[in-house]
């Protein structure tokens, strides 16, 4: 049987991850799969780490805040060191119904994919997102078109599956701050076989987002910045 | 000797007596140290030698000898901070690897 890791990054989401690990047990329960969830509390601040060793999942707590993309790597590590085959991000404040991985599952297995991505602009069902948002992601998705010649309509979306293959290279490498436009340049230089999944997203039923209105600028900046610069380290030194 | 020339040479003594006191507290790594021993060497040299400043403005053709030290330290501070972001980015990264190395073995200890 098909080993699936859900890996859940959780920042201060005391009052959103018992309702999003309930649901995904469900969701696992109801399709009868044979699925682990992983919560990474990043050294939140809050009662995540009580609330979530009383929960039905493998918690790992960090003890120092890594940001979003260390702690995704540090569930991609677990999953990887205990053996699944494939490992699905969530997010942790709610935004991700969970009822889309069967979907993703799917996906992953009839298309032999690497990487599946939910995104919500190919039905533009559900949540949109802010117009700014929408403007960078739209930004990320030339971008991505001109550098590898794929076209991801959704680069931010942080709903995403892996198979083994790809857990083992993102267990090295994968990107700190930011990870999910520049991830999508890593898979696709890899040769990993990207697809696309329409899923519909909620608004955030907790916590704050980790970009606020400011920090675009240097988001866009930066994520530019990071994707050139592993479109050359991977390109140039194969 | 001029009492500019005491009060550099006493000055840079001094600076050099605290890093030395850094080094043995533990506080300061000696690999970071040699930089700072080498520019207090420097600034007592010119302080006995007075006339060095000029000869060396000269010998590079720079005019006015206070423009080579501004350009000088500059560049020199430049080249320190880029050396100290490279150091702070290696520690991120080894920081990084130690934080989830402990989160996945507090796991495994449960």
């Amino acid at each position: 049987m098909i080993r699936i890791a859900i890996i859940v990054p959780a920042f201060n989401e005391e009052k959103a991850i018992t309702a999003v690990v309930q649901g995904l047990n469900a969701i696992a329960k109801e399709h009868q799969l044979n699925l682990q969830v992983v919560v990474v509390n990043d050294c939140s601040s809050d009662t995540t780490s009580e609330v979530i060793s009383t929960l039905n999942c493998v918690a790992l707590n960090l003890p120092v805040n890594l940001g979003i993309g260390g702690a995704v790597q540090t569930g991609f590590m677990y999953a990887f060191e205990n053996g699944f085959d494939y490992a699905i991000q969530v997010d942790g404040d709610g935004q991700h119904p969970a009822s889309e991985i069967p979907k993703m599952l799917k996906a992953a297995i009839e298309q032999q994919a690497d990487v599946v991505i939910g995104s919500r602009f190919i039905d533009k069902e559900g949540f949109q997102s802010s117009a700014l948002r929408r403007f960078g992601i739209n930004y990320f998705k030339k971008l991505n078109r001109m550098l590898v010649g794929i076209t991801v309509s959704d680069s931010t979306s942080g709903l995403r599956l892996i198979s083994r293959r790809v857990l083992e290279t993102v267990s090295v490498y994968y990107p700190d701050e930011y990870p999910e436009p520049e991830s999508i340049i890593l898979y696709s230089l890899k040769g990993f076989k990207i697809v696309e999944v329409p899923v519909s997203m909620l608004e955030r039923q907790g916590g704050v987002s980790s970009i606020g209105a400011l920090a675009s600028v240097y988001y866009m900046f930066k994520v530019t910045l990071a994707i050139i610069y592993t479109f050359i380290r991977i390109k140039f030194r194969r | 000797m001029a009492k500019i020339q005491i009060i550099a040479i006493a000055v840079s003594l001094l600076f050099l007596l605290y890093i030395v006191r850094l080094i043995i507290k533990g506080k300061l790594r000696e690999e970071y140290s040699i930089i700072w021993i080498a520019c207090t060497l420097v600034l007592i040299v010119f302080s006995f030698w007075r006339d060095g400043l000029e000869v060396m403005a000269h010998l590079v053709g720079v005019y006015e000898a206070p423009n080579l030290v501004f350009t000088g330290a500059i560049f020199a501070v430049f080249i320190y901070l880029l050396h100290l972001s490279v150091v702070v980015s290696k520690l991120h990264s080894q920081n990084k690897q130690l934080a989830q190395e402990i989160a996945l073995m507090k796991e495994k200890l449960k």
